[in-house]
């Protein structure tokens, strides 16, 4: 065990303390999952990319920072941005999906003409991978292009897609191979949104926001060219994709923040005129959340020194979504029980607390379903982790009680 | 940057692992459970030579000098095989007493016999964490009257450090006039607790009143943190001892491991205990290497640890059905170590509570109250 960083990376954290402390004011505070990134935002992440606080690894012809990949500085870097409270640049669709994925598979073209504007906040992307009939089972999808002149001609729908209603291009997966087995028939194409075609609707939530959308696609024309990888690599071009996204949801990290908001909550908000930390059984509740935080937080510990020696960190890395996002959505739900009949207001209501508890307690069930849903990462865990088999697939008649008709 | 073990406690954990597989697997550790000693001379004297003894004593007293997280993981390994022994009172919590509050004389002693295995110290510290059923112990002239409850290795013990009060520590030997030794029978009968009941009972003090109330802080921290290792060793090895039969046991012409139901089960399990493992290294961690924060991680490793213990044992027994309620497969005696783990030297309510006082959560009225379960 040893939990000392190089005198270079001390330094680093410095640097990077010095640099909060005189430009957290410049840092945009407006969701962009709502809305464009405004000029506050870009001016931000030009900043940020300028110092290699984002796009760090992105390398300099394309118009990032061009450092060399480094677990250490990274993690230092989500730490300081995390406790200052300050947002470490856009972390939409394209630049933590797209951009890593045309760097590892795209062409030299595509590069060039994608990652620069996408990385500064200019180009937004959505992504276009569910449909209502291909969730967990996403390789059924069954949105389907036919080639003529040298254009895909795109038919179907895809639900869940995000940032739609302002997205410029959407990366999409399409099954544009019918005869082919079902994962290996689809393709990775990259279309803008505003091609004669697309019906974009907005998808309204529990929460009340249109977070989401439905895209419906009629004969919606694309040059051939407009695709990464080959046609029937969609899949494993997604799948790139798909591990630059399962690695970042359920970080500990928003659970401890979420956490302190949560005690100073719990010391400032009263009852009868006393706060309701003095109540034992909720402060009861608080600690127990606490002790999960720090069980995930020295977790994570681990996994970046697996990372750091390249080694697969294997079950520890798998629970990280599975236990991360359940521990979100416990902490907002306390703090809701703790603010009581003020606990269910909402939309800006006199009395109701400024921590949002419960937008966040509603969202999180959002993000324990996508991305991999809880019962999909259990599946996983016991079958790749624990070596538990696969369920049999069962044909009609094959079962040995009641069923077969 | 290394967060994990180090190849040296590795293979600390494979021997210990040979050992436990070769000299004291379940069939033996059956027989010792019924003498209700909590102790073994055979398994005692393989850990003499596997050196596990002398991991907290300073070299200069014969010891290894190691860290406090390799003790810990070697408790951890342990409870992975349910064994018998002192480990916990003897070389966990005693060197600690004696390091914090013991005089030279008093070091030079008793910390080479604790290193070389000649000695089995029970610890009464119980109730630090609140008295029950009338324990109450007093110095009078130098001589100790009244009881203490729930004493660590008792019936093994041939020596007692216990606790006069928040500040005296008093050393007794087992065989002192007017001591009586009554065992507390428990559902671990790998481990034994005993009740101690003194009458003008002679007996040696250790330290100055502020020497023994920080030794006794010590001791309660490194108990905790080491409870905690045991229920993760215990836990571990539930898990791996379920999914082992899971895969076996067929049902329906298919192992039971392949249905989802029991999958997700695992999974759960799984996806609770991994994290311990890294919150237990840490707090071990923290015991000798970052003091400051070692008595707040050993309340949260104890606390968490007894939830997932509880409910990793709860749920390993129930994958394996019937077989998982009888004695036939033993599972029982690492279901049995973890129900025991979560209550002594505090469970989780206490220890929580305790932890919201040391962050300042609390009305102060409040923590002089728990603070006064110890001046009883």
């Amino acid at each position: 065990m040893d939990l000392s960083y190089p005198e270079k990376y001390k330094a680093f954290r410095q640097e990077v303390i010095d640099f909060l402390k005189q430009n957290a004011n410049l840092a945009p505070t407006a969701d962009f999952r709502l809305h464009r990134p405004d000029q506050k935002w870009l001016d931000w992440q030009a900043l940020l990319i300028e110092k290699g606080y984002t796009a760090r690894t992105v390398p300099k012809q394309y118009g990032g920072y061009g450092a060399e990949p480094d677990i250490l500085a990274e993690s230092i870097l989500t730490e300081e941005f995390s406790r200052a409270g300050v947002s470490q640049g856009l972390d939409n669709q394209g630049t933590s999906m797209l951009v890593p994925t045309l760097l590892e598979v795209g062409t030299e073209a595509q590069r060039q003409q994608w990652v620069p504007g996408t990385i500064r906040g200019e180009i937004i992307w959505a992504q276009g991978y569910s449909e209502p009939s291909a969730g967990s089972d996403l390789a059924s999808l069954k949105t389907h292009a036919r080639v003529e002149d040298g254009h895909f001609i795109i038919n179907g729908q895809k639900i869940w897609t995000s940032s739609a209603q302002f997205a410029d291009m959407i990366f999409i997966l399409v099954r544009t191979e019918p005869d082919a087995p079902k994962h290996k028939g689809i393709s990775y194409l990259l279309m803008p949104m505003d091609l004669p075609g697309i019906d974009i609707r907005p998808l309204v939530t529990m929460t009340g926001d249109a977070t989401f959308n439905e895209v419906f696609l009629t004969d919606v024309k694309l040059p051939v060219d407009q695709i990464v990888g080959k046609r029937g690599d969609g899949w494993q071009v997604a799948n790139v994709t798909l591990k630059y996204e399962r690695g970042k949801l359920g970080n500990p990290r928003e659970a401890q923040q979420r956490f302190e908001r949560l005690v100073d909550l719990m010391q400032q908000e009263t009852i009868n005129g006393t706060p309701l930390m003095e109540n034992a059984v909720l402060r009861d509740r608080l600690l127990r959340l606490q002790g999960r935080i720090l069980a995930m937080t020295y977790n994570g510990q681990r996994v970046l020194s697996s990372d750091l020696k390249g080694e697969n960190p294997g079950l520890a890395g798998m629970l990280i979504k599975l236990n991360g996002t359940w521990l979100n959505h416990e902490l907002a739900g306390l703090a809701i029980d703790v603010l009581g009949e003020l606990g269910i207001l909402y939309d800006n209501s006199p009395y109701e607390n400024e921590g949002d508890w419960q937008r966040k307690y509603m969202f999180d069930l959002g993000l324990m379903i996508g991305g991999g849903s809880t019962q999909i990462q259990k599946n996983i865990i016991a079958e790749r982790a624990l070596g538990m088999p696969k369920e049999p697939k069962y044909a009609p008649g094959d079962f040995p009680i009641g069923g077969g008709n | 940057m290394d967060f994990g073990l180090s190849d040296e406690q590795k293979q600390l954990i494979e021997s210990l692992r040979r050992f436990i597989s070769q000299q004291a697997p379940l069939d033996t550790v059956r027989e010792v459970a019924k003498t209700n000693q909590g102790y073994d001379p055979d398994i005692h004297q393989g850990l003499v030579d596997l050196g596990i003894y002398s991991i907290l004593v300073p070299e200069e007293y014969g010891g290894a000098g190691l860290t406090f997280l390799d003790a810990a993981v070697v408790q951890e390994t342990l409870a992975g095989g349910v064994i018998p022994s002192t480990y916990l009172g003897t070389s966990i919590i005693a060197p600690t007493l004696f390091q914090v509050a013991g005089n030279d004389a008093q070091k030079a002693e008793w910390l080479p016999k604790i290193s070389a295995g000649e000695c089995r110290i029970g610890v009464g510290i119980s109730e630090l964490c609140g008295a029950r059923a009338g324990a109450k112990l007093t110095l009078n002239a130098g001589k100790l009257q009244g009881k203490v409850l729930s004493v660590i290795d008792a019936m093994a013990a041939d020596t007692y450090l216990v606790a006069v009060g928040r500040d005296t520590l008093a050393l007794v030997d087992a065989k002192s006039p007017g001591l009586k030794v009554t065992q507390m029978t428990g559902i671990d009968r790998t481990r034994s607790l005993g009740e101690l009941t003194f009458n003008d009972v002679a007996c040696e003090l250790m330290g100055e009143p502020a020497a023994a109330s920080a030794a006794l802080e010590q001791a309660l921290i490194a108990g905790r943190i080491a409870l905690a290792a045991d229920t993760l060793g215990a836990a571990q090895e539930m898990l791996r001892r379920t999914l082992e039969y899971a895969q076996q046991r067929e049902q329906f012409n298919r192992p039971i491991a392949s249905f989802q139901s029991l999958k997700h089960l695992c999974a759960d399990m799984a996806a609770n205990l991994e994290p311990c493992r890294s919150l237990v290294w840490y707090a071990a961690h923290t015991f000798d290497q970052r003091p400051e924060e070692a008595a707040l991680m050993a309340c949260h490793a104890k606390a968490h640890l007894a939830e997932v213990g509880t409910m990793v044992a709860r749920t390993s027994t129930e994958v394996f059905g019937g077989m998982g309620f009888t004695d036939l497969m033993g599972l029982h005696y690492w279901f049995k170590r973890i129900g025991f783990n979560r209550q002594v030297l505090g469970g989780p309510e206490h220890v929580r509570d305790e932890a919201a006082i040391l962050q300042g959560w609390v009305p102060e009225n409040h923590a002089k109250g728990v603070a006064a379960y110890a001046s009883y």
